[in-house]
């Protein structure tokens, strides 16, 4: 009978934890949601409880958003830099995951390694110096800047991520190809890239999202509103002196977050077996 | 002339040789079989013969030319692999067609030739499947194709029968020699399995630890092997030998019976201790020991049709008929010349 | 033997493709292009980190002399960049704690399958896969002294009277919510990594235990917990990089504030260096992460090494 009580215990131990930590993951973009759609009357009113809607809910922060704001704009720029540096990360980061799996010996592991230790050197070290180039270059306050700079950390973990792709390939479908008329770089072409499409597909997303949340490059490249991508856009001009504008900030954020979250969603899976294809036997 | 010949073959890698000093020759048309244990080179061999390795010293020839710096897709060969490395992403036609689009084939002659290429080996009605909805069986048949459907100077097969269940194997192999008859082309063939060896060569090449110890027919292998090696690794149970003096007296299982069901002929005699008897339906194997001999492990095969009554714990009289007694020097592991016992 | 026959040699078939299919080639032609760039755009760079660390560079100016380990010793001493390096530290090693204990939890709570385990793992994973600065601004909404949630929650359950906590305005409030927002960001990521772990050991090995009469603590701690060890550690080097790097939380809740209380060394070299203009003492405050980033590469590499013999 003490076994069943345990049992039940167990249960409930589980799903408070699950429940507890999820509400608390979870709440902040609910709170998100509900700040967005309600009216600044309501919203700013300290005896309203601030879960319930007292006023019907408003569109008016979104257009306020759209409106009077770059934001816009802002997910334009965001948008390009994005699909430029996906484009360079796969041009560079495929073949090199692609020479890491199969083609060299111990100098590739060496290189393996290194090129994954840069990743570990973070922009907050290097956008100092870096801001100093960008300027010489002429590129401050471009979007250029960006996409110059933004490969130096999609490249890196993208190379890891490929590596790990193409060494799960055998490698006799290549050998395949090679006996049946092609050359090496054939048998890449038509046969490697093909199966691998959804790893490049993974790191295509992956690269994207990372490009969305970075915050250190824009911030001190970038410095007129016109220019600015939508993750620092929306902390650094919404944001007037001390009158924050709640509604439309978060609705700013909203936006901006959960499409992404969704797509990034979809490869999580892909991802973690992608790099932690060392650390699990 | 399709002939594969490898003089003075050896690959290194680092210090360690896969491939010590290998020659052979191949016949045009005929079945090879590279037979050995794992690691004693036949897959390396193999592989230098495509061109996936490169050679460390000695000549590869095929068709009369040195080919030791043509890629791959330059050798007019065609292989099927251990895991068949069908293309997953493409469909049975697709995997068969590969080949013949990296030659340029125009789409009415590709569709030709993998019709024919699939009407050889049944599978006609898989054309459109991916590799992924296909059983071992059919996976490997498509493999065939593809290799067949350039028409290549030479086959290269590495232990395509591993994968399939045992009851699929037996069949497999009889269609695999029943079509390479048919087809002609000259064929090497890796394995680690006698049986299979044995069943599909021409002629076999035994291999060891990088080097060649015996090539010839399975007839040849298996009645007069060149080294206590090539004796004991064909047959099943392998060959018993006994150690007398310097060298080393060998004799198969189904040569050793009962003294009175030997047929006449000079025989060798020996008393036996049966240790166990095992019941095999087709056969009785009996384990046990050779008094005079140091009571060395031996086991003899007595068919069905012999019903003499053997009993576990007894000693009978045995004896070898002198002809099929082989002699091996007991430090080179050589064979020699018969001895008087 | 044919004695004419052998004296002619045999043909040698022409050597095609050299590039195409030699590895040697090859190699070098995929990987070049991406080992230059990042030698050019992280490499360069850090190098020249370390040169400006020892110069007297400015944004306006355009000198660039040497000036020795000066910027080092000017700002050691000082009492914001001992607490910014005391914060760097502090806010690493508690938000880690609490994440390793939360996510161990978490992990063997969404373990076993069941019926919306997918729409739960989205939910938990969002304050990973939202961008960093959104996330970070509805926390500053949440924290904010008028109109925190947090504070009317509070308030209503009675737990406190007036106007609430001011969550980013009191200094240890001020860290304490940082960290919070560390753990809540990574939280998501360490537990799935540690459910990728989880996944990986063998249904056979938690039977043996069974039958061997294993109960639920000494199942977990000396069962579960050993194998899945390298992978958490993984996790733990990530969120210790994150951690350490970070200054994004900051600069969105805080700026350092109150009165560079909550400064963590990646946030004090941005204001110094960037928003101060002074890039030669910047560098050397950011140049005090790299030895604690090698610690913790070197100990990463460790553990792969360990891990990948095979």
């Amino acid at each position: 009978m003490s076994e069943r009580i345990k049992a039940i215990g167990v249960r409930a131990a589980r799903w408070t934890i699950l429940g507890v930590i999820t509400f608390f993951l979870a709440f902040p973009f609910a709170w998100m949601l509900i700040t967005t759609f309600k009216r600044t009357s309501d919203l700013y009113n300290l005896k309203h409880n601030p879960f319930l809607f007292y006023e019907p809910p408003t569109f008016e922060h979104v257009h306020r958003l759209f409106a009077e704001t770059l934001y816009g704009e802002w997910l334009l720029n965001t948008a390009l830099v994005g699909v430029a540096v996906v484009a360079i990360t796969l041009v560079l980061a495929v073949p090199a995951g692609y020479a890491l799996a199969r083609l060299t010996g111990g100098l590739g592991e060496k290189l393996g390694i290194g090129i994954f230790l840069t990743y570990l050197v973070p922009p907050t070290l290097l956008f100092i110096p870096l801001s100093r180039v960008v300027v010489n270059l002429h590129l401050d306050d471009s979007l250029w800047s960006l996409v110059v700079v933004y490969p130096s950390f999609t490249v890196p973990f993208s190379t890891w991520l490929m590596m790990g792709f193409f060494k799960a390939i055998p490698k006799d479908v290549e050998e395949a190809a090679m006996v049946d008329g092609y050359s090496r770089l054939g048998a890449f072409l038509r046969v490697v890239v093909p199966i691998s499409l959804s790893g490049i597909l993974t790191v295509a997303i992956f690269s994207f999202t990372l490009v969305l949340q970075e915050f250190v490059y824009a911030v001190t490249f970038i410095s007129s509103t016109r220019n600015m991508t939508v993750g620092i856009g929306v902390p650094t001009f919404l944001v007037h002196g001390d009158v924050y504008f709640w509604g439309s900030l978060m609705a700013g954020c909203f936006i901006a977050g959960v499409p992404v979250a969704i797509l990034y969603n979809l490869i999580v899976d892909r991802f973690i077996a992608g790099f932690t294809v060392g650390a699990i036997k | 002339m399709a002939t594969v010949e490898a003089r003075g073959l050896k690959k290194y890698y680092g210090e360690i040789a896969a491939v010590d000093g290998v020659d052979l020759a191949t016949k045009d048309g005929e079945f090879l079989v590279l037979l050995g244990p794992s690691g004693c080179g036949k897959t390396t061999l193999l592989r230098m013969i495509a061109g996936f390795e490169a050679p460390s010293a000695g000549e590869l020839l095929i068709g009369g030319e040195i080919v030791n710096d043509l890629p791959p897709r330059a050798r007019k060969i065609a292989m099927v692999f251990q895991s068949y490395a069908l293309y997953p992403h493409m469909t049975v036609f697709g995997n068969i067609a590969f080949p013949l689009k990296a030659q340029r084939m125009d789409r009415a002659a590709i569709r030709k030739k993998v019709d024919w290429a699939a009407a050889l080996f049944g599978i006609g009605h898989l054309l459109d499947r991916k590799p992924r909805a296909l059983s071992g069986g059919e996976r490997q048949r498509v493999a065939l194709a593809r290799a067949v459907v350039r028409e290549p100077a030479v086959f290269l097969l590495d232990e395509p029968l591993s994968n399939l269940d045992a009851q699929l194997r037996a069949s497999a192999r009889d269609e695999l020699q029943q079509f390479q008859r048919r087809i002609g082309t000259t064929t090497i063939y890796v394995t680690h399995d006698q049986v299979e060896a044995m069943g599909l060569g021409d002629r076999i090449v035994v291999m060891r630890a990088g080097v060649v110890r015996q090539i010839g027919t399975p007839r040849d292998i298996y009645h007069e092997p060149a080294d206590t090696f090539v004796a004991r690794f064909v047959g099943s149970p392998s060959m018993n030998l006994v150690r007398r003096d310097d060298y080393l007296l060998g004799f198969r299982p189904e040569h050793f019976l009962p003294r009175g069901v030997q047929g006449g002929g000079a025989s060798a005699g020996f008393s036996f201790k049966v240790t166990r008897v095992e019941y095999l339906g087709a056969d009785r194997l009996l384990y046990g020991t050779l008094a005079g001999f140091s009571d060395e492990k031996v086991i003899a095969r007595l068919p069905s049709t012999v019903s003499v009554s053997i009993d576990a714990e007894k000693t009978y009289d045995f004896a070898v008929e002198e002809k099929e007694l082989k002699f091996f020097d007991a430090k080179t592991e050589l064979r020699v010349a018969a001895r008087p016992l | 033997m044919d004695a004419a026959v052998k004296s002619r040699p045999p043909p040698r078939a022409k050597a095609t493709g050299v590039v195409l299919d030699s590895p040697r080639w090859l190699g070098p032609l995929f990987i070049g292009p991406a080992v230059l760039y990042i030698a050019l755009l992280v490499g360069l760079p850090f190098v020249m980190a370390l040169y400006y660390s020892v110069s007297n560079t400015t944004t306006g100016g355009q000198t660039l002399g040497y000036v020795g380990l000066k910027n080092f010793a000017g700002v050691i001493g000082t009492p914001k960049f001992q607490t910014a390096l005391k914060n760097t530290f502090v806010f690493a090693a508690i938000s880690q704690a609490i994440i390793i204990v939360l996510s161990h939890a978490l992990a063997l709570a969404l373990k076993k399958d069941f019926r919306g385990k997918r729409l739960l793992r989205f939910f938990i994973l969002l304050p990973w896969v939202a961008p960093i600065s959104i996330g970070t601004i509805a926390w500053l909404w949440i924290f904010d002294s008028t109109y925190s949630v947090l504070n009317w929650t509070l308030r209503m359950a009675g737990l406190i009277h007036g106007q609430g906590f001011m969550w980013l305005g009191i200094p240890h409030l001020a860290m304490g919510s940082i960290i919070a927002v560390h753990v809540w960001r990574q939280l998501p990521l360490a537990t799935v990594i540690l459910l990728a772990g989880h996944g990986s050991i063998p249904q056979d090995i938690h039977d043996a235990a069974a039958v061997d009469g294993a109960g639920f603590w000494r199942h977990f701690f000396q069962v579960t917990l050993p194998l899945i060890l390298p992978i958490s550690l993984v996790a733990l080097l990530f969120g210790l990089i994150f951690t350490f790097t970070d200054m994004i939380i900051i600069y969105n809740l805080t700026r350092g504030g109150p009165y560079d209380t909550t400064q963590v060394l990646a946030s004090l070299a941005f204001y110094t260096g960037i928003a101060g203009g002074d890039l030669a003492e910047g560098a050397a405050i950011a140049l005090f992460l790299f030895p604690l980033l090698l610690a913790v590469a070197l100990a990463f590499l460790r553990i792969a090494r360990r891990t990948e013999v095979i």
